[in-house]
């Protein structure tokens, strides 16, 4: 690990903690979306699994000590405990794995495959983990706990593709970051 | 650096950032082996005691509820739909114990303090290979990139105005991403001519 790799996992950290200062949108039926997730996204697509993960890990340690980092200013060790506890731990985990995946090309992935990668990521594996923690912590069938949490899909395939041609783009500019 | 802790000199500000965090897992962990709505009763009214003991007025420990109000209307409406009212209140007593527990950690701890506690924490993890100087170097690096982010992206949207393109989101995006990137790179070699 380098000096240079220390200084992105801490830009990437800062970038998710900024995008939770953008005011969320309120999609039909007030379901809200915050941009924080795509920070979680954009690791994983530009730093790689190693590096991606970490800049999440560090974000959240960040929050775990009472930072308001998340969007809506919230913080504190009581976010983990919270209905949201398993998709805070899926955001490192959904980063290492869209990381794993477009590491495995060489070069940058075609556009289809990247949007399977960064939905597979950013979405399947953050849902794996916070759908079971929210039917736990709300005492609900898993079933009933992925029907409530649907609400949020369109929004977070919507940050999927803006994440991949955010990617592309800054990858053209920065083909060896 | 804008933080939830709220200074004071109480036993519970001056005990170690690390018997507090270990507290907080025990006490979570015994609310959802110990299912009982007595106990987790219990748990709420000692925790109320303790933000008294901390000289935190209770509206605080209400702050720490406030956000999650909707979630507590949700598990409630969901249990009565679904399950029995009953398990809604268990569930929503268990969750309200934990966010006043947690908060009032938040709440009494300073985030330097914390950050110290981290390191210490880390240390035995040096013989695996952790390089601590690296964590504690990352985390300050973090907290100054915040605002230079929320800078940049200013002066990408003032340079963008001038084309009219204020409000494309990826003319904004793209440019202030790539310019952070380029920054450091500049960072990471002045890191390096200083030795770190």
């Amino acid at each position: 690990m380098t000096t240079k790799d220390t200084v992105y996992i801490a830009l990437f950290a800062a970038l998710t903690a900024a995008l939770g200062l953008i005011p969320q949108i309120t999609l039909a039926a007030g379901v809200p979306i915050t941009a924080q997730s795509m920070g979680v996204m954009l690791a994983g697509a530009l730093l790689g699994a190693k590096r991606g993960g970490l800049a999440i890990v560090l974000f959240l340690a960040l929050v775990a000590i009472g930072l308001p980092l998340l969007a809506g200013g919230r913080g504190g060790a009581g976010v983990f405990f919270g209905a949201s506890g398993g998709f805070l731990l899926g955001f490192p985990l959904g980063a290492f794995v869209i990381g794993y995946l477009f590491d495995r090309h060489r070069t940058r992935p075609p556009f289809a495959l990247a949007l399977v990668y960064v939905a597979g990521g950013g979405i399947g594996v953050v849902y794996l983990l916070g759908v079971p923690w929210l039917a736990q912590v709300a005492n609900l069938a898993t079933q009933q706990a992925l029907l409530g949490s649907l609400a949020f899909v369109p929004g977070d395939l919507i940050k999927v593709v803006l994440t991949v041609l955010i990617a592309r783009e800054v990858r053209k500019a920065l083909p060896d970051l | 650096m804008l933080e939830l802790y709220q200074p004071g000199n109480s036993p519970l500000h001056r005990l170690a950032p690390g018997w507090k965090i270990l507290s907080l897992a025990v006490a979570g962990s015994l609310l959802f082996a110990v299912d009982t709505l007595m106990f987790s009763g219990a748990v709420v009214l000692v925790t109320l005691t303790l933000y008294r003991l901390a000289e935190l007025p209770l509206s605080r420990a209400w702050a720490q509820l406030r956000p999650a109000l909707w979630v507590f209307a949700l598990i409630l409406l969901a249990q009565v739909l679904f399950n029995d009212w009953w398990l809604g209140v268990l569930a929503i007593t268990r969750f309200a114990a934990l966010l006043m527990l947690a908060g009032l950690l938040t709440l009494t701890t300073r985030a330097s303090e914390m950050i110290d506690g981290l390191e210490t924490a880390f240390v035995p993890l040096r013989r695996l290979g952790l390089q601590t100087e690296r964590v504690s170097l990352a985390i300050s690096l973090t907290l100054r990139f915040i605002p230079v982010l929320v800078d940049v992206v200013q002066e990408v949207r003032e340079a963008q105005r001038a084309r009219g393109l204020e409000r494309n989101f990826f003319a904004l995006a793209i440019p202030a991403l790539v310019r952070t990137l380029r920054m450091s790179e500049d960072v990471s070699d002045a890191i390096e001519a200083r030795e770190f």
